[in-house]
Formats: structure tokens, C-alpha cells, sequence
């Protein structure tokens, strides 16, 4: 994992051939990163035992028809011809249609992946401004009732599976009392309302400047972010108890207080402030992994996002749109990687 | 306790996020209709190349044909529509229609003949997955010049050979009868496509909706033509949203966030017909649901097998219990409400019978045998049911689950013992589902005729396709229905597949929502006279 790769090699050379010399090297690992995706997703797909002429023509075609679509789809030539042709139209940034939807894989892919987009990045800031704090008081409060229940909260984030969690949420808050909105971004009759600018309605529509159905789409929305907004809080609050414990059991910890700082400072200023790089790591892999696109909570919640769109494609031998969508989802890991690597220089003084 | 509190601590932290953001009640707009169903197997909305059930719902609605169906009076069959009236020839081979005057596409333009000209001869050029519902009267790319002539106001259609007219009309009724604007078309062609591609996601018809959008896996959105020659829909806007979960389409009934759930397991139904203010209808539809026997087994071949084998399967209990209200026992191969149907039911669960066969056969001590199912969960049970009966009778079974595609593939290339099937007929006409269950008059490999039933399960039946096609020529409707009784009731008893469902579809509905039809077991749905 690139994430944990804070070397810092070429420091005495001159700056200029260190930022050139880091960014081919990260261009390079991007390169090899997506070539190796498409080569294991490509061969993965051709083996599976499932026709994908036959998602096209149906069940009811003719040999002739078959033969026409089979030829059309170049599944005539040998494997690796055709890795080459695909990997070529890739490079001119065209990843062939879909066949399930008929429509250009970029285009399903950029309608898809905001929803998911815009549900993870609620999740994870939920996750961020209620488990930071959650691990940091745990870690002070150690074995006080406090840290208990923290704990608690958080294993049962772990252990409970979301999609459990989305029903039985979507049955009383939605069901029985009417609190949210059911499944949908929007109710269904407000859909396609506001002009798509970013994909994200709740962007759109505060683009568009309707209120009201800016208000509808957070009562939707507001559930799943959350139910994925526990789930990351879970894990974002366990390690950062564990980072925070390790940092106060150090000796510049005991200095500090002895030096009579308040235990706010101590605590924020000095345990937290050395955290921050590790806890950088964490909440980047965990928003890296909602962004892939939460299945079963896509499925239950009706959320058109790329999980969703990806799954349904496996399943039905779309191999394009397979393809397409591990694409997205492995360059968002990898620019999040970069993201993440960005932030350490900030953060960490000895990373400059 | 600690388990307890924070349980409730959890619950807090999402109940605090959520607290009263809904609106108190949901209701939908009264001039909309909002419905849940599974869409999710739409591919092309063109009319040329759609061939799936949603498919075929969105068809109707935005597309009229030169003969269609009263959504009010479907028994009535087939009625005048862009046709005002048609004549047939001396030898029965060819059919005028005359069109009915001052009726518009959505675009403005006249619905004229040569649009149905091009229309029927764009399905031929082609060449895609329904094109055989035409092509099966020997219209081809060459010959069309000849065959589908619009002359002024009447367009002109010669079959091969002299074919029941009801038979050649009954295709017209299909998805690719659909008359379409072929100005508006032609001016989206792209490289002599025949506005393929244009087509597959905008409408140019005159039905009673044009397509808003269609939004794959998610929506189609239906805007009124309010200029629709049978009058105004009064549902101005229909959006049908592709909701896979039977639980959450129950749900979003039971608030009225929706109108009409379409795809209700047997426990939402039950749950949701308690409901105050909701309805379910039950309306009978056209799959059948049938297990089949590969006739390149040597065991499956033996007649006393393949009739052991139908008193093994337990009809009643199915239909009773986890297919409960959602299909009805059906042993022949037309659905109920075709013309030659058949309500014969000589097959029951009989194992003291069936063991007496199978020792008859020499097969005393039983078999091994494969059943290849896709992963469908009513289907599962039906194998699972047929596993436990067989086995009652020391038939061994083993039961192989796969994607559809995956199980498609094999039953494509007769690789399977037993398949568990379902079949939707094409068309309104019986020789949709005749013309693929009994009949295969080349049962070779090199036919490869993999779109026939009977050739999949490897039975070769030259003097029953003989029957079949007598059948299709013979003008005389009772004498027609006659022949497909005859033909069905030997097909009971020799062929190596065991009818057993026909599928009810039960709709959950808000109960002022009315007028709603499903098609039947012959058309598709339509939303025009839907009213609020």
C-alpha cells in the first residue's frame, strides 16, 4: 500500500529534480497500478462460465443473429488479441458500451459513481467529527464507564452487518414513524427536477437553487449516510483510541504535564498533533473503501451508485462495464493514496 | 447491560440525525403515477429490437400499431388502431389495411402508410432478436420492395403463403408492429442505422405517452400526448422506478410514496392486502413455468420415464405453498385465454404410479440425475420440491444453480438432463408458444435451431411440426382452436415437457388508483385509461 510510503529519498538533490523524479514515479505506479487491474479483471471475466452474446440477442435469437453479435463483439479472436484491442481503446479513453444498458460505460460510470460519491463522503465526515473524538475521549477516559461504552458502540459497528442495520432503520424510521424519507435519492416524483451539473443532488439542487428539493434529497439521503456514517465512525474511533493511547503513554506526555500545560493542550495539542499522519491513513482507507460503493446498502436504499452498477454487471457477464467501473474505483484508491500522501507533508514536519 | 445501553446509545446517534426531516404525509401528485417494478432488463426501447417484458410495457404505451388491444376488454382480441379497416384477397395472402385519418405523431407529423411501410420493413432490414415475429411470414431484405407496399392511404402487406389472418394480425399487435415517425427517425440516422441507436432511447410514435427518459436501472419517465387519437391520458406523467426489493416496494406502498408495486413476494402481498387504502389484484399473465427433459439422455428418452416423471411432480403442493397465489396449476402449452386453450390436468403426484413405470422401464432401483436451475428463488424451490418427490422413487437428483445466462448457455447447447423452465409467449397468437414446443422438424446438431424448444431438449418431432404448421395456415378460428387442442392434449402425454404453472401477477395498488391492466396473458401494460 502506497499509503504508508513516506520515504524521502533524493532530499539532497536539487528540489526540482526531486518533484519531477517523485511525480514520474508516481505517474508510474498510477500506470502499473491500472494495468495490472484491467490485465486480472479482463482474464477474470473472459473465464466465467457465462455468455455475454447471450445477454445481447436474448434468449429467442437465431444462430445468424448470435453469429452476427458474437463477431460484432471480436470474441472470435484469441484472448489476448483482444486484451490488446481493449486495452488500445481504453488508452483513447474509450471503454466500450455497456451491454447490459446500451450506453457508453464512461456515461453510465459518471451517472453512478456521485451517488456513491456523495453518500460516502457523508458517511465518512459523519465518521470523522463523531469517532475522532469519540477515540480521542476513550483513550483519556480509559477504563472509565466512558470508554466502555465507546467501545461498545464501536463493536457493534464492526459486528453488525449494514444491510441488517439499513432494514430494520428503514422499517422504523421510515416504515413506522415517518421520521426520513424512504429508499431513493429524492422522492420519485421530484427525479430529474434539477439540471445534473456534478451528479450529487444535494449540490445540484443548492446549484439550482430548490430548496425544496434540496430538503427532500437530505431527508433521503440522511439514513444510509448515516448507517455508513456508524460504520466508519466504528473503525475511525478504535484507532484513533489506539493512536491516542500510544501517544500518552509516552515520556514527552508525562513532560509536558509536568511542565504544568493544561490537560487540554496535552491531550489536542501534543498526543493528537502526532496522530494526525497515521489517522490520515485510516480515515483515507476507510472513505477509499465506501467510495468502492457500499452493495447491500446501494441495493436496499435503491442508491443508483457504482457498487450497485458494478455487481449487477458481474452478474450478467458485462464485462465493459465491469471493467469501467474497477477503473473508477482503482484510480479513486490511487489518487486517494496521493491525496493522503499530500496531507503527511503537511502535517508531518519531517515529511518537508 | 452494556450490550443494551449502548444499543440504545447506537440508536440515539441515528435517531438524533434523522428526527422529523420527512414531510408528515406522503402522498403522490394526483395527476401522476408512480410505480415500483423491476426494469432493470430493458436493453433498446426500439421498437425494431426490444424484446423484453419491461420493454414491452414502455412499448405500448409510447407506440400504436395498425391493429392493437382494448386495455378495457382484452377478450375482445384484436381491434381496429392506425388501421381503420383491412380487406384480405381472394387467395388469403394478402392484406390491405386502410389508414385512419388525422391521427398525429408526438412530433406533429401525419402517422401516414409509407411510415408503416418503413416501419415493418426496418424490422426486416434489421434483422434483430424479434424480427422472426415478421420475418416467419417470408418477408426478407430483398423481397420487401414486393411484400410490404404503401400505396396513398392503404399500405399492403403479401405473406408467403396463405396464413389465418388472425395469426398474421396477432403479430401485428407485437412490439415490432409499432408504427414510427419516420421523418423524425430518418433525421437521427446515424451511418444507415435506421435510427437504431436514436431510437433505443427516445420515442417517435403516436401513443398515448411519449418517453420523458429512460434512465438504465433506474427509471422511465412517461409524458402524456395529450394529442393521442383516442383522447387524453389523465395521468399527465408516469414514472416507473426499478425498485429489485419486494420488501422496499411493499414499504414505499404502505407510506405512498408510490402508487403501484409490481413485484410482491407472496409474504409482501400478504402483509400488504392488511393494509388499509391498499389494494392487490391478481391478473393472470402468459409464462408458463415447465421443467424439460433432454431427449440425448438414453434414460429421460424412455416414454415410462418421461410419464413416471410427470406423476412425480407435485403440482398442488407448489401451487399451494411457496408459489402460493402466484401461479395456478396449468399442464398444456398454450396459457388459459389463447385461442385453443386447454384446462386438461391428467397429472397428479402419484409415486405408487410413477414407481410402477420406472420398474416397468427397468429402472426399478431408480437413477442419477442432473436439474439445472437458475438462481431465481421460486425456481430453487421448484427443484428442490422435484428433488424431494423424485426421490420418493429412488430417482437420485442432484441440482446445479447458475446465473441465467450460465444456465441458458447449457440449455442452448443441450448439455442439461432436466432444465426448470419459464416461457413467455411473443405474441397473442397460439403459434407463439406451438411454434417453439412442438415444433422441430430437424433435430440434428448442424440445425442448430436453438431458438425452438423442442430442439433444445433434443426431440425430434417431424409429424407433430407437420400438425403445428397445418395449424397456422388453417382460416377457420374453430377449427384452429381445435387442432391446437388436439395437438396439446398428445403433447401432454408424449413430450418430454412437463407443463406444470401458469403465473399470476399480483399488484399491490393504491386503491384510488383505478383502471389499471396489466395486459393479461396477451399484451403488455397501459397506463391511458389509468385514472386517480
Amino acid at each position: 500500500m502506497a499509503i504508508a510510503d513516506t520515504s524521502r529519498k533524493g532530499r539532497r538533490r536539487s528540489p526540482l529534480f526531486g518533484i519531477a523524479k517523485k511525480t514520474g514515479s508516481t505517474l508510474l505506479t498510477i500506470a502499473v497500478t491500472m494495468l495490472g487491474l484491467l490485465f486480472v479483471t479482463f482474464f477474470i471475466g473472459r473465464v466465467m462460465p457465462v455468455d455475454p452474446v447471450l445477454s445481447i440477442v436474448g434468449e429467442r435469437a437465431t444462430q445468424e443473429q448470435y453469429m452476427d453479435v458474437y463477431l460484432e463483439l471480436g470474441l472470435d479472436k484469441p484472448l489476448f488479441t483482444q486484451f490488446f484491442i481493449y486495452l488500445g481503446d481504453v488508452v483513447q479513453g474509450d471503454f466500450g458500451k455497456s451491454l447490459r444498458t446500451g450506453f457508453p460505460v464512461w456515461d453510465d460510470v459518471t451517472r453512478v459513481f456521485p451517488a456513491t460519491m456523495e453518500l460516502a463522503t457523508l458517511g465518512t465526515l459523519i465518521g470523522v467529527f463523531i469517532g475522532v473524538p469519540l477515540g480521542v475521549i476513550a483513550a483519556v477516559k480509559r477504563g472509565t464507564w466512558i470508554d466502555q461504552v465507546a467501545r461498545v458502540v464501536a463493536l457493534i459497528g464492526y459486528s453488525m452487518p449494514v444491510f441488517w442495520l439499513a432494514i430494520i432503520g428503514l422499517m422504523v424510521l421510515y416504515g413506522k414513524l415517518g421520521w426520513v424519507s424512504g429508499p431513493g435519492r429524492v422522492d420519485i416524483f421530484l427525479e430529474d427536477i434539477v439540471p445534473s451539473v456534478t451528479g450529487m443532488i444535494l449540490i445540484d439542487s443548492i446549484i439550482a437553487r430548490d430548496w425544496d428539493i434540496f430538503w427532500n434529497a437530505v431527508s433521503h439521503i440522511i439514513l444510509p449516510a448515516s448507517l455508513l456514517g456508524y460504520y466508519s465512525l466504528a473503525y475511525i474511533s478504535r484507532m484513533t483510541r489506539s493512536f491516542m493511547l500510544e501517544q500518552l503513554g509516552e515520556e514527552y506526555i508525562t513532560t509536558a504535564r509536568v511542565k504544568g500545560m493544561s490537560e487540554w493542550a496535552v491531550v489536542w495539542k501534543h498526543a493528537f498533533g502526532n496522530i494526525k499522519v497515521p489517522l490520515i491513513t485510516v480515515i483515507a482507507l476507510s472513505y477509499a473503501g465506501l467510495l468502492e460503493g457500499s452493495v447491500l446498502t446501494e441495493i436496499i436504499f435503491s442508491w443508483p451508485g457504482i457498487g450497485k452498477y458494478i455487481t449487477i454487471s458481474l452478474l450478467s457477464a458485462d464485462m465493459n462495464a465491469v471493467m469501467g467501473g474497477t477503473v473508477v474505483v482503482g484510480l479513486v484508491f490511487v489518487l486517494l493514496n496521493i491525496f493522503a500522501e499530500l496531507l503527511y507533508k503537511i502535517f508531518d514536519p519531517r515529511a518537508k | 447491560m452494556n450490550a443494551l445501553r449502548s444499543t440504545i446509545f447506537s440508536a440515539a446517534v441515528i435517531l438524533a440525525a434523522g428526527v422529523s426531516i420527512a414531510p408528515a404525509i406522503a402522498a403522490t401528485p394526483d395527476n401522476m403515477l408512480i410505480i415500483a417494478a423491476q426494469i432493470d432488463d430493458i436493453t433498446t426501447l426500439d421498437p425494431a429490437q426490444s424484446f423484453e417484458f419491461s420493454g414491452s410495457d414502455v412499448n405500448r404505451n409510447l407506440y400504436t400499431k395498425l391493429v392493437g388491444f382494448d386495455p378495457a376488454d382484452l377478450s375482445a382480441g384484436y381491434i381496429p388502431a392506425l388501421a381503420e379497416s383491412w380487406t384480405v384477397s381472394e387467395d388469403g395472402k394478402t392484406i390491405t389495411f386502410t389508414m385512419r385519418e388525422g391521427v398525429t405523431f408526438e412530433s406533429g407529423n401525419p402517422v401516414t402508410a409509407q411510415d408503416a411501410e418503413w416501419s415493418l420493413r426496418r424490422v426486416i432490414t434489421l434483422n434483430k432478436t424479434p424480427s422472426f415475429i415478421l420475418s416467419q411470414f417470408g418477408f426478407t431484405a430483398e423481397n420487401i420492395g414486393e411484400t410490404i407496399v404503401a400505396d396513398g392511404n392503404t399500405i399492403t402487406i403479401t405473406t408467403d403463403k396463405r396464413y389465418a389472418t388472425s395469426f398474421v394480425l396477432n403479430c401485428l399487435t407485437a412490439v415490432v408492429g409499432s408504427i414510427i415517425d419516420s421523418k423524425t427517425a430518418m433525421e437521427n440516422e446515424i451511418d444507415g442505422d435506421l435510427a437504431n441507436e436514436w431510437l433505443r432511447t427516445h420515442s417517435a410514435g403516436s401513443g398515448a405517452y411519449t418517453l420523458g427518459s429512460w434512465k438504465p436501472n433506474e427509471s422511465v419517465t412517461l409524458i402524456a400526448n395529450n394529442d393521442f387519437f383516442r383522447g387524453a391520458p389523465a395521468m399527465q406523467r408516469v414514472i416507473v422506478r426499478n425498485i429489485q426489493e419486494s420488501a422496499t416496494q411493499r414499504l414505499l406502498l404502505e407510506n405512498g410514496d408510490i402508487d403501484v408495486a409490481r413485484n410482491l413476494n407472496p409474504e409482501d402481498v400478504a402483509g400488504a392486502s392488511r393494509v388499509d387504502g391498499i389494494e392487490v389484484d391478481s391478473e393472470l399473465r402468459g409464462r408458463l413455468m415447465y421443467i424439460s427433459m433432454n431427449q440425448k439422455s438414453e434414460i429421460l428418452s424412455n416414454p415410462l420415464v418421461i410419464e413416471a416423471i410427470k406423476y412425480l411432480i407435485d403440482y398442488e403442493g407448489m401451487q399451494n405453498s411457496f408459489l402460493n397465489g402466484q401461479y395456478t396449476i396449468h399442464q398444456a402449452f398454450l396459457p388459459a385465454t389463447y385461442l385453443g386453450e386447454i384446462d386438461d390436468v391428467p397429472f397428479t403426484l402419484d409415486v405408487e404410479k410413477a414407481k410402477a413405470l420406472l420398474a416397468e422401464a427397468g429402472y426399478a432401483d431408480g437413477f442419477e440425475v442432473a436439474i439445472v436451475v437458475r438462481e431465481a428463488q421460486e425456481r430453487i424451490e421448484i427443484a428442490q420440491s422435484l428433488q424431494n418427490t423424485f426421490g420418493q422413487a429412488g430417482i437420485t437428483v442432484n441440482i446445479t444453480v447458475g446465473t441465467g445466462k450460465q444456465i441458458l448457455g447449457v440449455y442452448r447447447a443441450r448439455e442439461h438432463d432436466i432444465y426448470v423452465g419459464a416461457w413467455g409467449p411473443d405474441y397473442p397468437d397460439p403459434n407463439t408458444n406451438a411454434g417453439t414446443f412442438a415444433f422441430n422438424p430437424d433435430n440434428s446438431d448442424e440445425a442448430g435451431a436453438t431458438g425452438l424448444l423442442a430442439w433444445r431438449n433434443s426431440w425430434g418431432i417431424p409429424e407433430m411440426s407437420e400438425a403445428t404448421l397445418a395449424a397456422v395456415v388453417e382460416n377457420d378460428r374453430d377449427t384452429r382452436a381445435a387442432m391446437y387442442e388436439a395437438i396439446q392434449r398428445e403433447h401432454q402425454q408424449t413430450s418430454p415437457f412437463a407443463v406444470m404453472f401458469q403465473k399470476i401477477e399480483q399488484t399491490g395498488r393504491s386503491e384510488n388508483v383505478q383502471g389499471l391492466n396489466l395486459g393479461g396473458a396477451i399484451t403488455a401494460v397501459s397506463y391511458w385509461n389509468v385514472t386517480k
